[in-house]
């Protein structure tokens, strides 16, 4: 579904690879603001909380610093991805991302038999039947080997409060 | 020899039929537990202590130490399959298992790690029969300043030598370092870097993170490239196991150094996942086609599987005979112990020789039972590779939400994973090896830790890391692993200079 | 696809509601697994309590619902006691504490005070020992303070598990109370430090007397002291004809300092009458049975139990006498992250 118009355009790998690299710093320079709040110089029990993280957080800045020079330098005219890579890419990580956002309010099991029967259906266009046996199959022997046997509490949402599980 | 005649009678305790029985219950628990992220071997065991409760105290250790094994031998299973570790001593055998998977060769690189696995094993638990004593009190030897040494010994001589741009390396490295000390730091009793955020009390869990640049990143990597996944027409039959098996004996040297590793690392107690690392370092730098691991090398399998499993087993040496546990299950098992009454400690060697010696034969029996159950179920596994991806890639993501979930029970976990999913995703894309970053993750703050521990000791002095013979002796080794690449070079131009 | 889910779900319910009897009003009893909080890692002494009750639960059958171990370690055990707080009104949680119930909040800043969950019930308190190692000339107590202040300050090492906690606490007491100086080395574990211990990376430790006994059988530690009022209890010989009774109490050895640590049971806020009547009958349940006695002796307990506002005494004063205490060692937290 993803050939056709879209076949030889995308982000350039350059623009990608450059604002990972500036999102590297972001983090780095992060973990630098964090390690002072900490302390990082030498006190009496040796080097403070913050000492190590502090020389960490220098070197993924100095590290990328490099990366990026290195990185405009290049010539380098490769695509990261096709936008329809990168579409099929999203059609799983947006589902998951609302899949994984739903999960502290409808539980874990619901959540899970949309999410299951949704990709079956969307992306592998299985029959109702196959998609129906498998979503609700999946989370019902997860709930006996997690919660039954092993004892292994999963989140729960309204449904499952309803049922008394 | 005396332990020889203790190990027969030991033999006999647990070679009874009930014994017996509970072994195969064990095993396949233990695989269970293995293959489902989350459910880790030390969660397993504590969570199925209490059932052995009413058991005999050497049929339920018996028990307990099976599932041990069966977890052992489970964890390699979606680490080839899926690119997923369900333990950390797993990832080392995902950089060439998973490429193996995907060239077809999935059965073939289960039969390896599980035979490598049975190797191991049964290495350290003869070196548990035979030197028992003797390794004890070199375990006693490890202060903090040995114990940094060792953690910079297995970074040393993993890292390097990558084809990925060295300051890239760096980078991701040093991020694994950066997620390594958010939260609690254990010296200070200090929060850091956790910004106010209680959810980042827990610090990043190394599974969450695992789970995230390795599972997701995988799948997503995979939608990429359209919905297949590679390595569906691996071979599913029994045959495969008898080919490998040919196959095998020519790496004896890796699998007897692995060996090696793995029960030094066990006993010191560092732990089998600095001990696969290490050792698939060291196997890549030594083996003729080194430049090929990472790419589907049967020898990138047998060296972390090898060593992670000596290491799980002989860590159960220092747990009997010091009190202290060298992983996370030989804690739980070691809790275990002490429901029952029997102390684990020098003593218990002397007191309790029925339950020590039982417990030792039925290492020897369930991991020979634990690799026929394996083995057999070899074709099955290769067979979940055909099941379309558009199946098995949602039952995969939701079990590995579950696997994030149960390490802390919090969704905030949960989310974690997926934005790992994507930065191990792009990551990957920009050329960043992820290797690195786990292996700080998992050693970053142990090794902080131990650094801090033997400056306090010292009382700021750097020179406690060159104070004893022992100790300078691994730092020693750790340098020249790091220079190795220099060194190499080096030699061989001395070499063409000589000539 | 709706009505069949619907039908299913139904199928479910009616499974379920086949499963679970209800219970005749009155009493409260848990209806689902209870959830069992250990704030300290597993293998810890915390956990081992937590998995022994667990045990003897099951093999006694005292609850219909299992009782499900779940440890939440996080910064501090700050994860697990958060957990609780936000938890309010489940009566299917409960949390086993040490003394992090009042450390960590100190000297973190985490935002959580014992009084932001119900106490249940004192099940027990955990000694401390002054533990050196055999190979060494001091006998006594004195003996050993003496040397310590011969020693150039701070040579000395005192290995404890965690930082600020506990173990640092009492620590820096024996620090206050005699005028010798310690460098003090947090470990992670306690059986740890015994090892460490045993193999002359330490000078003395201050392990409880669980960890460290096997090692004082095997002839490779000797305690020196208890940091408690009276002696232990336990006059069964352990090693060298010696008992958990025969160990003087740091008092009379000139070492002025008590520090006993609290193994209880609470639950989340808003709990009712009823829900901590039926944990508190649990736990007496639980006391009763030989397998909890055979701990207590193998870990040489105090075995106080108090339940209701005589243990919410007990703990508002303890927390009082840590606040001192830490803010003598200099522990509180200064910043809030």
């Amino acid at each position: 579904m993803t050939t056709g118009s879209s076949s030889k355009s995308g982000p350039a790998h350059k623009l990608v690879e450059t604002g990972i690299t500036l999102l590297i710093t972001l983090f780095g320079v992060i973990v630098i603001i964090g390690s002072l709040k900490a302390g990082i110089n030498w006190g009496a029990e040796g080097p403070r909380a913050g000492f190590f993280p502090f020389y960490i957080g220098i070197f993924i800045v100095a590290s990328s610093a490099i990366n990026l020079w290195n990185g405009l330098r290049e010539n380098n005219d490769e695509l990261f991805a096709e936008w329809g890579q990168l579409r099929q890419v999203m059609s799983v990580v947006i589902p998951t991302a609302i899949y994984v956002g739903a999960m502290p309010f409808t539980g874990l099991y619901l959540a899970s038999m949309i999410f299951i029967a949704w990709f079956m259906r969307w992306l592998g266009k299985y029959p109702w039947l196959t998609v129906l046996a498998v979503a609700l199959g999946m989370p019902i022997v997860t709930y006996l080997i997690f919660e039954r046997w092993f004892l292994v509490p999963l989140p729960k949402g309204p449904v499952e409060e309803w049922l008394g599980l | 020899m005396e332990e020889l005649v203790n190990l027969f009678h030991g033999f006999a305790v647990a070679l009874q039929p009930f014994n017996i029985m509970v072994m195969i219950v064990g095993i396949v628990l233990g695989v269970v537990i293995g293959v489902l992220p989350g459910l880790g071997g030390a969660n397993g065991v504590a969570i199925l202590l209490p059932l052995t409760f009413s058991m005999p105290p050497t049929s339920a250790i018996i028990m307990l130490s099976c599932i041990y094994w069966g977890a052992l031998f489970g964890g390699a299973i979606t680490s080839i399959l899926f690119n997923i570790p369900g333990e950390p001593w797993s990832v080392a055998t995902t950089f060439d298992g998973y490429p193996m998977a995907q060239k077809g060769k999935a059965g073939e690189a289960l039969t390896a790690a599980f035979t490598s696995s049975f190797v191991g094993a049964l290495f350290a638990v003869a070196m548990i029969t035979l030197v028992a004593p003797l390794v004890a009190s070199f375990a006693l030897q490890f202060g903090p300043a040995e114990k940094f040494a060792v953690y910079f010994l297995a970074f040393c001589s993993f890292v390097g030598l990558s084809k990925e741009p060295p300051f890239k390396t760096i980078a991701a490295m040093m991020i694994g370092f950066a997620l390594a000390a958010v939260g609690l730091d254990s010296i200070t009793g200090q929060l850091r870097l956790t910004f106010g955020f209680t959810e980042l009390l827990n610090g990043f869990d190394f599974l969450i993170a695992v789970i995230g640049l390795f599972g997701i990143g995988e799948i997503l990597l995979t939608m990429e490239e359209g919905l297949a996944f590679r390595g569906g027409n691996a071979k599913i039959n029994l045959r495969v196991v008898l080919q490998t098996w040919k196959e095998l004996p020519a790496y004896w040297i890796t699998s007897l150094r692995s060996c090696l590793i793995g029960c030094w690392m066990g006993v010191t107690p560092a732990g089998a996942t600095p001990a696969s690392f290490m050792s698939y370092g060291i196997a890549k730098r030594v083996a003729k086609n080194g430049s090929n691991f990472g790419k589907g090398e049967i020898e990138g399998v047998v060296a972390p599987e090898t060593a992670a499993h000596a290491a799980g087993t002989s860590a159960l040496l220092p747990m009997l005979s010091l009190g202290v546990p060298g992983s996370p299950t030989a804690a739980v098992l070691l809790g275990g112990l002490l429901i029952w009454g029997l102390q684990p400690g020098p003593m218990l060697f002397v007191e309790q020789k029925e339950f020590v010696w039982g417990l030792i034969a039925s290492m020897y029996l369930g991991n020979i039972v634990g690799l026929l159950v394996v083995l057999t179920c070899v074709p099955i596994f290769a067979a979940i590779l055909r099941v379309p991806f558009s199946i098995i890639a949602p039952l995969i993501l939701v079990l590995c939400a579950i696997g994030a979930y149960s390490v802390h029970s919090s969704t905030f976990d949960v989310m974690l994973m997926l934005v790992f999913g994507v930065i191990g995703y792009l990551l990957k894309k920009c050329n960043y090896p992820l290797a690195p970053l786990v292996l700080a993750i998992v050693l970053g703050d142990k090794a902080e830790e131990a650094f801090r521990q033997s400056l306090l000791g010292s009382q700021g002095s750097l020179g406690v890391f060159f104070s004893n013979t022992l100790v300078s002796a691994i730092m020693v080794l750790g340098l020249i692993a790091l220079f190795w690449s220099v060194i190499q070079q080096g030699y061989s131009r001395l070499r063409g200079a000589v000539a | 696809m709706k009505h069949t889910a619907q039908t299913a779900l139904g199928a479910i319910a009616a499974l379920c509601a086949v499963g679970i009897s209800v219970p005749a009003t009155a009493a409260w009893e848990p209806v689902r697994p209870v959830e069992f909080i250990v704030p300290a890692g597993t293998g810890g002494g915390a956990d081992q309590m937590a998995r022994t009750i667990q045990g003897i639960v099951t093999k006694h059958n005292l609850m219909k619902q299992p009782l499900v171990v779940i440890n939440k370690a996080g910064g501090a055990g700050g994860e697990g006691f958060l957990d609780l707080k936000t938890s309010g009104g489940n009566p299917h949680k409960i949390i086993i504490t040490l003394s992090n119930l009042f450390t960590t909040p100190l000297a973190t800043g985490i935002p959580f005070s014992w009084k932001d969950l119900t106490p249940v019930a004192m099940l027990a308190l955990d000694e401390f020992v002054l533990w050196v190692n055999a190979e060494k000339p001091y006998k006594t107590a004195k003996e050993y303070v003496d040397a310590v202040k011969a020693a150039p300050p701070g040579s000395m090492k005192m290995g404890g598990t965690g930082s600020k906690q506990e173990d640092q606490i009492i620590t820096v007491a024996v620090e206050k109370a005699t005028g010798a100086k310690f460098t003090y080395i947090p470990y992670k574990g306690g059986g740890e430090v015994a090892v460490q211990l045993v193999g002359n990376h330490l000078d003395s430790t201050v392990n409880n007397p669980i960890e460290a006994v096997a090692q004082w059988r095997g002839g490779k530690l000797r305690p020196l002291c208890v940091f408690d009022a009276q002696p232990m209890a336990y006059d069964e010989q352990i090693a060298d004809g010696k008992s958990w009774k025969d160990i003087p109490t740091c008092k009379s050895q000139g070492l002025d300092m008590e520090y006993l640590m609290l193994r209880g049971i609470f639950m989340p806020p808003r709990a009712t009458k009823d829900q901590i009547e039926y944990y508190v009958e649990l736990f007496k349940k639980v006391r009763a049975t030989p397998e909890w006695q055979d701990f207590m002796k193998s870990g040489a307990f105090n075995t106080t139990f108090l339940t209701g506002a005589d243990y919410a005494k007990w703990v508002e004063a303890e927390e009082k006498r840590h606040e001192t205490l830490m803010k003598d060692a200099g522990f509180l937290a200064s910043t809030g992250n």
